[in-house]
């Protein structure tokens, strides 16, 4: 071999060790994050696990701040009113927007929609909550209700924007042979395309749910938390499950402190089977991503 | 997504059922745009009652006191005098561009390294598992983030913070900056965390970014005898950069706005600005939460309105560049 | 020889006992400095109280609504929270109160949205101008607000006066093992490790108590703060240190940081198993806080007609300096007669039943001649106008 190419050949060689080592430098940022990941997850289940009474799910915080025991069953309760509300709101005014960006629109208008639409999700949810006080709390009070506008504008750009690439990606041809065959748009919507679109629609809508039950500061504003009773009346103050774990999270009692560790994990496992199962119908969706 | 909008509906029509058609068409119709117009509604009501509400504040102190004092004194406020302005948010907007700016430091890289190796490196069969996981992070709520960073994260950082503050902090002009004590609430645990918050949303874009990269290019690389790093550096990532540029300011606008996580872990000190990001602070968004409800001295309430004003506009502005240089990218 | 050694030891020992019991006595007698153990104020803790047992509360309602909602004071709420239990457990009437700040209490009075309002401090004319219409301001419980600390190798026993606190939260001490603060405890061995303060984020009665004292201890913070109308009140402009949300906020903050002080009531600092400091008072005896020493503080106090009145900094030689009562803000004249009727009860009993429920959760129950002030003052209450107790 000329000394061309040995040094040709030299330097390709550096250049492959130079990639492995590159390589392995990005498997070991995977690692990391993958770690944090674990790190996070795994201290909130041990924690939570350790805390964790039959009595969480059914009763409420005791009288008494530093006793043991007791549970979050109205934060729980409150969370399902409140974003169980939200939802109420969110999603027909949601899906509705949805099918005209994706139908109907067409022009400066839905282009501007459509923008906003993904600027209002990157909106702090402090300034949301901030929002429905000054419309709504301060004429009407304090109340789930109140909680449950915030958490609706938080879920309904997210409903939106799924909604909107599902209902892109039902194929034409469903369209134009219902049309062919006579049926009005309205009715091509709601009954061909829609349905079409439904497993993918309910994957943004499960999302959207997952991160309402996970707000913590809109509430913080408009719901304002009900420690110790089982409020089920949207009209008044309520406490959510987000609530109660801050307020316990950053006490200084043990046993609030425990009982806010089980309310974590309650409040993670739920946001992970909501996700995990919109992942589950993303896949079952005939409109594969 | 790059399907066509609906097929408009035919022009021939006969008579006798076009009218049935549009009738019921047409309340169809109006009632989908209107839906539409609620997003739009939503943020401009919001910038319009934010001002409203701090208005009163605003027309009292002067409109720019606000940015230009550094002062939070809230017991000093009287209803009379005006000046100075004792709700100065100077150090509230500080507090939040230095957790930002900590979170983007760590986030960035470790994003744009995990998209990278998701999307180019990692064996097929993994790649969604991967992603799933990564995205799992997101799915964790504010509150709990928090509540882990207490508990878990502060003492993790506490030698690190002590490190900084022993190396760093002892350096002629920078020094200040990383001056201990150090006592785990503090702006840097406030960034740490929220880097790990947009860690995933950063990456879920980046690698949208990536994976839709013209593959004829990564397969020219590969016919040239490039090496698998060489393909990725120069067939990915060099091609992609307004696109990390956008997903990292999407990530900002998230850091920017995040008020639990932030509030549990960065010590709530609100006079002034801390020289020190070992020190106590606060943002804009956790001074709302924690004044909010009790703010009692005249013109707090309208302050806090001020606070939030600025919020929704830095809020609005960063998250506008980000969306359109994400679509300049995804156009390419 | 080992036999020998060890009697030589046991003497010396013995000696070294004696030695230091004629010495603690000695120093005790007459004194110049006060930084032995004062014997008195611990041996007064450790008697034992006796439940007052009050008879005096207002007939029943009937009549009375179900439920009845308050928020405020978070320095009330383990009280007020084994009361609501008890309560609702004897009567029947569910009471919702929120722990949310005094300042928030008083807002929330303002503003109508609650029922009752509470807060450690009371409401001063420029509040209830705010208010729809008079208020009635009811002390219910008293309590010290305790100097808490988390310091490496300092179990218990750390003893401040006014002064060094102010300098402390003012920022001029930043070291434990600052001089000031050694020569108040020689005996005890303190770390060099950075203070770190802590106090409220949110608008506080127990700051205000607090401040109070501050104020009239310390010279250096009311320097610091910019003189005397700034120094005191539910929120003052801390120059430096960590913020907590309520009282369980700062009690956690303490206790998650090395090094930390703080200033909460004084069942937050048990509950957690926080060492809390005996504070000087002002005859200069360094008090414990307990029952007998916030009762002393209330003796010899003329308490004026509206009821708004400091019990920080008392004259009696042991009371400790920094107690504090939460006000039960109620308005006088109300409009709904179920609602009137469930407050006159549920305070009726909280002022007789309720005051022998708070020794055991480190509440102290109020004297004599200010319970019956509280009664006279719960009678005020009126209906559209027409007194509801004849």
């Amino acid at each position: 071999m000329t000394s061309l190419a040995i040094e040709i050949e030299a330097y390709a060689a550096k250049r492959r060790r130079r990639s492995a080592a590159a390589t392995t430098g990005l498997v070991i940022v995977m690692v990391g994050v993958l770690a944090v990941l674990a790190w996070v997850l795994l201290y909130v289940a041990v924690q939570g696990f350790s805390a964790l009474t039959p009595s969480f799910f059914v009763s409420n915080p005791p009288g008494n701040p530093s006793a043991v025991g007791g549970g979050f069953a109205n934060g729980i309760l409150g969370s399902l009113i409140v974003v169980g509300l939200a939802a109420l709101i969110a999603i027909p005014l949601g899906i509705l927007a949805a099918i005209y960006l994706a139908e109907y629109g067409r022009g400066r208008w839905s282009n501007a929609v459509g923008f906003f639409t993904d600027v209002l999700i990157g909106i702090p949810t402090i300034v949301t909550g901030a929002f429905v006080y000054s419309v709504w709390v301060i004429h009407f009070g304090f109340s789930g209700f109140a909680g449950s506008l915030a958490l609706a504008i938080v879920m309904l750009p997210l409903i939106v924007r799924t909604t909107t690439q599902m209902l892109k990606l039902v194929p034409d041809s469903l369209r134009e042979a219902s049309l062919a065959l006579g049926a009005s748009k309205r009715k091509t919507v709601t009954r061909i395309v829609l349905p079409a679109a439904l497993p993918g629609i309910i994957t943004g809508l499960m999302l959207a749910v997952a991160r309402a039950m996970g707000e913590t500061a809109p509430l913080l504003l408009t719901a304002l938390g009900n420690d110790l009773f089982t409020e089920a009346n949207p009209g008044k103050r309520m406490s959510t499950l987000s609530l109660q774990i801050f307020d316990n999270a950053i006490s200084g009692f043990k046993s609030g402190q425990a009982r806010a560790w089980a309310g974590a994990l309650t409040l993670v496992a739920i946001v992970l089977v909501l996700t995990f199962a919109a992942r589950f119908f993303a896949r079952r969706s005939r409109v594969a991503q | 997504m790059t399907a066509q909008a609906g097929v408009d509906v035919p022009v021939v029509r006969p008579q006798g059922r076009a009218t049935r058609w549009l009738g019921g068409d047409g309340a169809f119709r109006v009632a989908v745009t209107a839906c539409s117009a609620v997003v739009l509604v939503t943020i401009v009501a919001m910038v319009i009652f934010l001002l409203v509400q701090g208005f009163d504040a605003m027309r009292h102190y002067g409109f720019f006191s606000f940015l230009t004092t550094a002062r939070w004194a809230p017991s000093e406020a009287t209803a009379t005098s005006s000046s100075p302005n004792p709700y100065g948010i100077l150090q509230f907007i500080y507090g939040t561009l230095i957790t930002s700016l900590i979170a983007m430091i760590l986030a960035v890289p470790v994003a744009v390294s995990v998209a990278l190796y998701i999307t180019n490196f990692a064996p097929l069969r993994l790649r969604r598992g991967l992603s799933s996981l990564v995205d799992l992070l997101a799915a964790v709520p504010s509150v709990v983030y928090g509540f882990w960073g207490i508990f878990a994260l502060l003492p993790a950082l506490k030698p690190i913070g002590g490190f900084l503050a022993s190396t760093l902090g002892k350096v002629p002009v920078i020094g200040v900056a990383f001056s201990g004590p150090y006592f785990g609430y503090s702006y840097f645990a406030a960034g740490v965390v929220l880097a790990i918050m947009v860690l995933p949303i950063i990456a879920a874009v980046c690698r949208e970014i990536f994976a839709t990269t013209a593959g004829s290019w990564k397969e020219a690389a590969t016919a040239l005898g490039a090496t698998r790093w060489e393909v990725a550096m120069v067939a990915v990532y060099r091609p992609s950069r307004t696109g990390i540029l956008g997903a990292s300011i999407l990530g900002l606008g998230r850091a920017l706005g995040e008020t639990i996580a932030v509030t549990m872990v960065i010590g709530n000190y609100v006079l002034s600005i801390n020289k020190s990001i070992l020190g106590q602070g606060a943002t804009m968004s956790s001074v709302i939460a924690n004044e909010f409800t009790e703010a009692v001295e005249p013109f707090h309430l309208q302050a806090l309105f001020v606070v939030g004003f600025w919020l929704l506009v830095v809020a609005l502005v960063v998250n506008i560049i980000a969306r359109r240089i994400v679509a300049a990218q995804a156009a390419l | 020889m080992r036999i020998a050694t060890m009697r030589a030891t046991v003497v010396a020992v013995g000696m070294l006992g004696l030695l230091d019991a004629c010495g603690s006595s000695g120093s005790g007698a007459g004194a110049a400095t006060t930084t032995a153990t004062t014997p008195g104020a611990t041996a007064v803790c450790k008697s034992t109280t006796q439940n007052p047992g009050y008879k005096n509360g207002l007939t029943k309602q009937p009549n009375q609504a179900t439920s009845l909602s308050g928020a405020g004071s978070t320095f009330v709420n383990s009280m007020m929270s084994v009361w609501t239990a008890a309560y609702a457990s004897a009567g029947g009437v569910q009471v919702a109160y929120q722990s949310i700040g005094s300042g928030a209490g008083i807002k929330q009075v303002q503003a109508g949205t609650v029922d009752f309002g509470d807060s450690d401090a009371y409401m001063k004319d420029a509040d209830i101008a705010l208010a729809k219409g008079p208020v009635l301001q009811v002390p219910l419980v008293l309590a010290p607000v305790v100097v808490t600390y988390n310091v490496t190798g300092v179990a218990s026993g750390l003893k401040l006066d006014g002064e060094t606190i102010g300098k402390i939260f003012a920022g001029k001490i930043t070291s434990w093992d600052d001089p000031a603060i050694k020569s108040e405890n020689p005996k005890v061995t303190l770390p060099s490790e950075p203070i770190a303060t802590v106090h409220r984020s949110d608008g506080s009665g127990t700051t205000d108590i607090f401040t109070d004292f501050l104020t009239k201890e310390s010279p250096t913070w009311v320097t610091a703060l910019g003189g005397a109308t700034q120094s005191r009140g539910k929120t003052v402009a801390w120059p430096n240190g960590i913020g907590g949300k309520g009282n369980d906020g700062v009690s956690g903050a303490v206790g998650q940081t090395e090094g930390a002080i703080g200033y909460v009531e004084l069942g937050y600092a048990l509950t957690q198993h926080l060492p809390y400091a005996n504070v000087k008072n002002k005859s200069g005896a360094f008090i414990e806080p307990c029952n007998q020493t916030v009762l002393a503080a209330t003796n010899g106090v003329t308490y004026p007609v509206d009821l708004r009145f400091d019990l920080t900094d008392a004259s009696d030689p042991q009371a400790y300096p920094i107690t504090g009562t939460t006000w039960a803000l109620i308005y006088q004249n109300q409009t709904d007669a179920a609602k009137a009727a469930a407050l006159i009860n549920f305070f009726s009993w909280v002022l007789t039943t309720g005051q022998d429920m708070t020794s055991a959760v480190n509440y102290q129950p109020l004297g004599k001649d200010l319970q019956q002030k509280c009664i006279d003052q719960l009678k005020k209450m009126t209906l559209n106008g027409q007194p509801i107790v004849p």
